[in-house]
């Protein structure tokens, strides 16, 4: 078993239905695809859920524009953001520099545009990171059971003791030099018990089912359980956890690099331009270096964490 | 009762050993204090060896380790490398700390109870979709960014407030940084009490409650509040943990000399003694908050006995 499958087989299977149009799906019989119909009404009710929920429809359109300026940020910023004038230090906006220009006379505009690459890339990387080897160790300790179990709790409760914003401080600061790998490895390094406790809880909660009984007893094997029947059913929490983890790492990058021991120049980060707006209250008399990429940095967050929110809601029956 | 306690307080050595032997790699195997205290200068190799063997530098990890942990057990935390002990330093930082992070769990549990109690009783209504929406936003918003902001708004436009607090850190000063601490663990309690009261709002005790014709305030506070907190209790219990995490953050942007600062002292000196330290308590203080969480547990709900 790898771990890939727990975060690209919700996603393909929701693709899917969004390409037949989800509609009157519940009743379809198995196709030859081999792809069983209740799985798909699990994804397909979802996926119907998440299309009415206005919470789900802004974030998705931010989101899907963030993704957008994150790989063409030229699309709409045509300066170089590292081309810098110390002549037009602090100056206020301006026409063609909507946003002014920051301490060292960059335009503040094109830094907050180019921001968005760096935080959706630690995102997106620390959360599938967290997913996988978290699912894939968690799943395993709850699956097989017995000594790795017991080993696993007690490794996720060492890790549960290092509050992480503590750790960065404590573990990227001895770090020279620090890159947005640097920062993502961490990330998954000290976030991965958490996806494991859930994803744990699950695998076991899943085992017990009279299916999974019933394979066993049909003479299927370990890797066939696993992937057949437990993951496709086992694996929702896990996303909610990690959709919802998404919006928290954004966050926590930005922390690290207002605390100096996250990403360097040149990589342009939210966090550290908020830092170096911080410095010695130089958004005193110019307020605008503040202002813009801490709301780019807040909206981004809010996005991602309404997603997971309205996530949430689509995939626990317990709430509808 | 008391088996259990000495149970969990026995579960909690591994624990605590992990964690401070994690930390401890990551302080001395990473970074070599030594060199960082010469700074650009390369040291004298008799020196340096000298300075090694003092703090024990010159042995394996593991026996650095244990000789510290032993050193730690009997009050010694050891000397910062200018020679000042470290628990001077906690003695100074760990009390401004402390009544800040007091301050912001008043914050939570005044506000954010009230406000989930609320919400959890009108789920649906405007008022739930706004809080609700609120809660979202303040969650979104990471505490540097609601510092700074308060601190630019509230301290230096307005000029309600100074934006520094002052060495004594005296609690008037410490209201506005904690209350940015709380606030994304306020919206969290908000949503969580919120949760758990509508929840319990329809369960048959209420409504026995409500047919013995007792007043509405008392079944919500005697009978319904007091059984949906255990989440919001397990989540203050670990909360305790994020908030000497967070006080880093809010530290540093309203400069409190506290933990957070003295930490940051420590990390960027490469001053190990003092860093090993401060997590060191950190994690045991993290660590007693979450048995506490459990010993609650049995309070608020009667059915959960300790053998």
């Amino acid at each position: 078993m790898t771990g890939t499958p727990a975060i690209e087989g919700p996603g393909g299977a929701m693709e899917e239905l969004a390409e037949e149009g989800g509609g009157g799906l519940k009743g379809a019989p198995p196709s030859g695809r081999g792809r069983p119909a209740r799985g798909r009404s699990m994804w397909s009710d979802a996926w119907h859920e998440l299309r009415r929920n206005p919470v789900f429809v802004v974030a998705g359109l931010i989101i899907a524009f963030l993704v957008l300026i994150s790989l063409w940020p030229g699309l709409i910023a045509t300066r170089d953001p590292l081309s810098c004038r110390l002549g037009r230090s602090l100056d206020p906006s301006s026409a063609g520099h909507w946003f002014g220009f920051d301490t060292q006379g960059c335009d503040v505009y094109t830094r907050v545009v180019y921001g968005a690459r760096t935080s959706v890339t630690v995102g997106v990387c620390a959360t599938a990171g967290v997913a996988v080897l978290g699912s894939l160790l968690g799943g395993l300790a709850g699956f097989f059971g017995g000594v790795w179990d017991a080993l696993l709790s007690r490794l996720t409760d060492i890790f549960f003791g290092i509050p992480i914003v503590l750790g960065g401080l404590v573990f990227l600061s001895m770090t020279g030099s620090r890159s947005v790998w640097t920062v993502v490895t961490f990330i998954v390094l000290l976030g991965w018990p958490q996806v494991a406790r859930i994803a744990r809880g699950s695998v076991i909660t899943v085992k017990q089912n009279d299916y999974v009984q019933a394979a066993r007893a049909l003479g299927a094997g370990n890797a066939r359980m696993m992937v057949r029947h437990i993951l496709p059913n086992a694996v929702a929490p896990v996303i909610v956890t990690a959709t919802i983890a998404l919006g928290t790492y954004i966050s926590l990058e930005a922390t690290l690099s207002y605390l100096g021991v996250g990403l360097q120049p040149p990589t342009i980060s939210w966090g550290a331009d908020i830092s170096a707006a911080s410095q010695g209250m130089q958004f005193r008399n110019a307020p605008h270096i503040l202002l813009y990429p801490a709301a780019a940095l807040s909206v981004t967050v809010l996005a991602f964490i309404m997603l997971g929110d309205a996530v949430r809601d689509a995939l626990d029956p317990k709430l509808r | 009762m008391g088996r259990y306690v000495v149970r969990r307080l026995l579960q909690m050595i591994p624990v605590f050993i992990g964690t401070t032997f994690l930390i401890f790699v990551m302080v001395y195997a990473v970074g070599d204090p030594v060199n960082a205290m010469f700074g650009e200068r390369a040291p004298d190799p008799a020196t340096a060896e000298q300075l090694r063997e003092e703090f024990n530098l010159d042995k394996p990890i593991w026996q650095q380790y244990v000789l510290y942990m032993g050193n730690i057990f009997t009050g010694d935390f050891g000397n910062a490398f200018n020679g000042q002990p470290v628990t001077e330093l906690m003695a100074t930082a760990f009390p401004i700390t402390i009544r800040l992070a007091a301050l912001a769990i008043v914050f939570e549990i005044l506000v954010g109870i009230t406000l989930g109690v609320l919400t959890g009783l009108r789920r649906g209504r405007p008022i739930d979709s706004g809080v609700l929406m609120l809660t979202l936003v303040v969650i979104s918003v990471p505490t540097f960014v609601t510092g700074s902001l308060a601190q630019y708004l509230l301290g230096v436009k307005w000029g309600w407030i100074s934006p520094a607090v002052s060495p004594a850190a005296p609690l008037r000063e410490l209201l506005l940084p904690g209350l940015v601490l709380a606030l994304v663990s306020l919206a969290y309690v908000t949503r969580l009490t919120r949760t758990s009261i509508a929840e319990n709002a329809r369960a048959d005790y209420v409504r026995t409650a409500v047919a013995k014709g007792l007043s509405r305030r008392r079944v919500t506070v005697r009978h319904l509040l007091r059984n949906s907190l255990i989440p919001v209790v397990t989540f203050l219990g670990t909360d305790v943990g994020n908030l000497m995490a967070g006080a880093l953050v809010t530290e540093r942007i309203f400069n409190i000399h506290g933990v957070g600062f003295q930490l940051w002292q420590g990390i960027v000196r490469q001053n190990s003694p003092t860093v090993v330290g401060f997590v060191t308590v950190l994690v045991i203080v993290f660590l007693l908050a979450n048995l506490l969480v459990d010993l609650l547990y049995a309070v608020l709900d009667p059915r959960i006995r300790y053998a």
